[in-house]
């Protein structure tokens, strides 16, 4: 399980960016995990907890938004988003596709107490 | 006066709270990382290749039958492994230099860490390096530790569902090494199945079968090798 080193990179960029702006706390991380990113949210949410204490985010809420498989298929040129993480068109059944999302691992934005 | 903060000078314009956009890769730093590493090995025209698979499917086996066949190339290798440097001993006992890093609990290396092995090789001597990953089917795929092509290992012993199981990590690599192909006759292993499982989640996947035992395949391996090399060093020019 590799959720606690994300963990420690998310709670560095988070303390940097509150040391920038002055924080008192954060209040609120908001991230978003694609289901590609190779990051399980509950695991990240357990890693959070244990973490988090003595930080500036130790009262912090994480919110994660599950990011989706998009796949747009280049045989039928349909855009589609689907549960199964392979890259089969769900229309067409092509493998000549490419995924347009559901790979990223973002701190999108944070609520601070300044 | 305010009763949040109990500041006085203001009755407008007071704000406790902000928000704020980052939209942050979570391990940029580690990406960056990646990238001063692809850059070392690309002053030294070394192509470097990150192995991974679950423990046991033979990386360390293959890395010594590649140095054995390969002699006219010089390699180095960068072990992980959470204890011992047994595998480091082994690469070196061939001939090359190896760099072992025990990442102690950590299931997977990060560029840092491979950075730090970078600095323990003779690059000025190497051509071709491989890191051999902590052998682990899901952490090392969300890791880019600065190599140019990725690996995996999916031996026969294993299952032949395994690519869509672990799809993140059968999606990061370029190239799926079958190995212990030789075990075949005495498993319910379908090559066939491995390869549409595989496709299903990386369409544009490579494929070798290969044994270490037989040699059977090696020779495919080490072309594809030759020809990667090649295609990188043109790449530099």
């Amino acid at each position: 399980m590799h959720e606690f080193s994300i963990v420690q990179s998310l709670l560095e960029l988070v303390e940097e960016q509150a040391r920038v702006y002055k924080a008192k706390e954060v209040k609120v991380i908001q991230l978003l995990v694609g289901v590609l990113s190779g990051v399980e949210p509950h695991l990240l949410e357990l890693a959070f907890e244990t973490i988090k204490e003595g930080t500036v985010a130790q009262r912090a809420e994480l919110r994660i938004e599950v990011e989706r498989l998009k796949l747009y298929c280049r045989e039928c040129g349909k855009e589609s988003e689907k549960e199964e993480l392979n890259a089969l068109c769900p229309h067409c059944q092509s493998l000549n596709t490419e995924i347009r999302g559901g790979q990223e691992l973002l701190l999108k934005s944070l609520e601070l107490e300044v | 006066m305010c009763k949040e903060c109990g500041c006085s000078n203001h009755e407008e314009l007071h704000e406790h709270k902000k928000a704020l956009e980052v939209n942050k890769r979570v391990l940029e730093k580690n990406d960056l990382q990646a990238e001063e590493n692809r850059r070392h090995f690309e002053e030294h025209s070394i192509l470097a290749i990150n192995l991974m698979s679950s423990p046991g499917a033979g990386k360390t086996s293959l890395l010594e039958k590649t140095i054995e066949l390969l002699p006219e190339v010089r390699i180095g290798v960068i072990e992980g492994d959470l204890e011992t440097d047994r595998d480091a001993q082994r690469i070196r006992t061939k001939g090359a230099p190896a760099y072992q890093i025990t990442t102690g609990s950590a299931c997977h290396l990060d560029a840092f860490m491979v950075h730090e092995g970078i600095h323990h090789l003779p690059l000025e001597k190497l051509q071709l390096v491989f890191i051999e990953n902590v052998g682990n089917l899901v952490c090392p795929a969300s890791y880019d530790v600065g190599a140019h092509l990725n690996v995996v290992l999916l031996s026969v012993v294993e299952g032949d569902d395994k690519p869509e199981k672990y799809p993140v990590m059968f999606r990061s690599a370029q190239l799926m090494l079958i190995t212990k192909v030789d075990l075949l006759p005495y498993v319910e292993f379908s090559v066939d199945r491995a390869i549409a499982s595989a496709r299903r989640v990386n369409p544009h996947m490579d494929f070798i079968r290969l044994s270490t035992k037989t040699g059977e395949g090696l020779e495919n391996w080490l072309d594809y090798l030759r020809l990667k090399m090649k295609v990188y060093r043109k790449s530099l020019v």
